[in-house]
């Protein structure tokens, strides 16, 4: 028999084959790259460094992980990490819905490719010219202090702090909001709302009954997006925040880039892994997934 | 009993790593004997402004070495830089005297053969050999230029310059002042301390022991709520001095040459609690990959031309004594202005970056060594 033949007849008798053998090289990639550096650094993280000369010593031990308990900064910069993370996700949240909303349910076909456009446009241009334009809108003479003098109000001392981070935070990813919102606003069948309407229940009572519940998984979906892309950020800290606004992946990048403290990094990196784990477990009990 | 034995073996332990490295070190390289043909590429870490076209591009005209420079912000950036992929990746560094320690201890660097180094015969007799790049004889850098570290302020604030460090540690100016992200700025308070709490004992701001530094400390954990921003690279505060977000802080004279450039109204001083500085040594990784590019580049730097340039460019004193003949040409007046042909008093009187050691070197081995100090900035900046 022909091999080529042979085969076919083979993954045809078997079916897990054909999928096993269709799977085996995103797997492979997935497994040696993705999870392989992921392990990498758990491994990592109970090593520790020669102090005189840098270089690492390989070995079990707790030390980093003692340190950062034993130190309040460290918890300190963890929650002041999940805190903006988590108001940047609340404030993306109030602000996705009114345009979500308007996109597919009011707005007409072109108003709503042109606001369509107007939310994707941004996600085109580099992050970090947009994270740069703000720190030059928010300066001392910049052109929000600019504006607030002209009608006659006091300057706001709001650049290079942890309101400028806010603001950044939740003008960059407002986009991975509105989208998965729009999505499933779309989703709900018009008829629902007619129903409800025929029952007697009032605009507000609908969207907090019918249109609110079955859009839940959007928002969340958007909230895995807002929290993680928060939660792992270091260059929009740097570049606008001030004093006191580090983030986790500050004390990381300061450790494997200026320290050059590779374990104690993968350490307190390890940390947002288990912050997102029990985020991804409670999203997928709202069946954020399903909206994805 | 048993504490003291614990200590002696802690030690003694010490004693054998820093002897160690030194053995491996010697009998790992051996320095280049005869500069050969160029490799075509040099691979530089450097300060910001230290490779700059003016004197790059006729490096590469004239050696055919194209530079690729990386710019650090601070000494433990250089630091991690030369031994990120296991060394090899660049070739030069200008390490400041707080790293060179630790990059020789480390294996990094490997040991010069100055007798390839043409212009080392005409530095100034403190920089030809000086312990943060020579040891025990044997050279592990070139010495480029110096300077202090400098209080740079808006001229619109102070029409008349500030007298003393205290201005940056002063609520008056909450939210408008601004200081480097990096641990080495502990000794700029400690120095400070030094001249305003002498009860404290300071005596060299690179040792300190405990109590100096829970006083120390306190001091900076007051200031960081009034600093606006912590800055990394000089271009960022070079912005909050142009957009007006601070209007005092710590400076090198580089961002006032280049604020001043720019018509922003600034000037620099040096109060009168004296100054801490560096003193910059461009070194050759161990691995590197260029050797015959770098001892090309540290030559072409150390001609009394570059030397003049980058001087007056940066703001800095060169190493070389024949560069102020050049400094005068290039700019009248300026050998003097940048200190060129200062005595030897002035070079004494800075307080050179220096790595933190255990050992206080007088005696006692109860001071803070640089990773206590690392941790201690990280608390302090929040």
């Amino acid at each position: 028999m022909h091999p080529l033949k042979a085969w076919s007849s083979f993954v045809w008798r078997r079916g897990w084959a054909a999928t096993g053998a269709l799977l085996a090289l995103p797997g492979a990639w997935f497994a040696g790259l993705y999870l392989a550096a992921i392990g990498a650094m758990f491994v990592t993280s109970f090593w520790s460094v020669d102090p005189l000369s840098g270089t690492l010593i390989p070995g079990f031990s707790l030390g980093n992980f003692q340190a950062l308990l034993s130190d309040p900064i460290y918890t300190k910069i963890a929650l002041r990490t999940v805190g903006i993370a988590a108001s940047v996700t609340v404030t993306d949240i109030l602000l996705a819905w009114p345009v979500a909303y308007a996109m597919v349910r009011l707005a007409g076909p072109r108003l709503r490719a042109v606001l369509m456009a107007a939310v994707m446009v941004p996600l085109w241009s580099s992050y970090l010219a947009r994270v740069y334009a703000w720190r030059l809108i928010l300066a001392h003479n910049g052109v929000l202090n600019w504006a607030l003098i002209e009608i006659g109000l006091p300057r706001l001392h709001i650049g290079y702090s942890n309101w400028a981070m806010w603001i950044v935070f939740s003008y960059l990813w407002l986009p991975f909001m509105i989208l998965p919102i729009a999505a499933s606003v779309e989703r709900i069948a018009p008829s629902l709302l007619e129903a409800s309407s025929d029952l007697g229940e009032t605009g507000l009572r609908t969207f907090r009954r019918v249109v609110l519940p079955l859009a839940l998984p959007g928002m969340v979906a958007g909230a895995i997006f807002t929290f993680s892309l928060t939660l792992g950020d270091y260059v929009t800290p740097m570049l606008v925040g001030g004093e006191g606004s580090d983030f986790i992946g500050n004390v990381v990048y300061s450790n494997v880039g200026v320290t050059n403290n590779i374990p104690f990094a993968a350490a307190y990196a390890v940390l947002p892994l288990g912050v997102m784990a029990g985020f991804l477990l409670i999203a997928r009990r709202l069946g954020a997934f399903d909206a994805l | 009993m048993k504490a003291d034995l614990k200590r002696d073996v802690a030690r003694l332990l010490l004693g054998v790593s820093m002897s160690l490295p030194m053995v491996q070190t010697a009998a790992a390289v051996q320095p280049l004997q005869a500069i050969g043909k160029g490799e075509g590429v040099l691979n530089v870490v450097a300060w910001e402004g230290y490779a700059q076209d003016d004197w790059v591009k006729p490096f590469e005209a004239a050696t055919g070495c194209m530079v690729n420079a990386k710019y650090a912000g601070s000494s433990d950036e250089m630091v991690a830089l030369m031994r990120s992929g296991g060394g090899g990746q660049y070739d030069v560094v200008s390490a400041s005297g707080d790293a060179t320690l630790r990059l020789i201890y480390g294996h990094n660097v490997q040991p010069i053969n100055i007798a390839l180094i043409p212009a080392w015969k005409n530095f100034i007799p403190q920089l030809q050999s000086p312990d943060f790049n020579t040891v025990k004889g044997v050279h592990y850098g070139v010495s480029y230029e110096w300077g202090p570290n400098t209080l740079l302020y808006s001229t619109k604030v102070f029409p008349t310059a500030p007298t003393s460090w205290s201005v940056i540690y002063n609520p008056k100016y909450k939210g408008q002042i601004t200081v480097p992200d990096n641990p080495i700025q502990i000794a700029d308070a400690a120095l400070y301390l030094s001249k305003a709490d002498p009860s404290l004992g300071i005596t060299d701001p690179y040792e300190l022991n405990q109590t100096q530094m829970n006083a120390v400390v306190a001091l900076l954990k007051t200031q960081s709520g009034l600093i606006k921003k912590y800055w990394a690279l000089a271009s960022d505060e070079i912005q909050l001095f142009t957009s007006g977000d601070a209007v005092v802080g710590a400076a090198w004279p580089y961002q006032t040459n280049t604020l001043q450039a720019a018509k922003v109204a600034v000037a620099d001083t040096i109060p009168a609690e004296g100054a801490t500085g560096w003193a910059d040594t461009w070194m050759i990784s161990a691995k590197a990959k260029h050797p015959n590019c770098a001892y090309e580049w540290i030559n072409w730097v150390t001609t009394p031309k570059v030397q003049a340039e980058q001087a007056i460019y940066f703001g800095e004193t060169p190493a070389n004594t024949l560069a102020c003949k050049e400094m005068d040409a290039e700019q009248p007046g300026a050998c003097a202005q940048y200190h060129a042909n200062a005595p030897a008093s002035y070079f004494d009187s800075i307080k050179f970056w220096k790595t933190p050691l255990a050992d206080c070197g007088n005696g006692k081995d109860d001071c803070l060594d640089y990773s206590a100090w690392q941790r201690e900035w990280q608390n302090i900046k929040g």
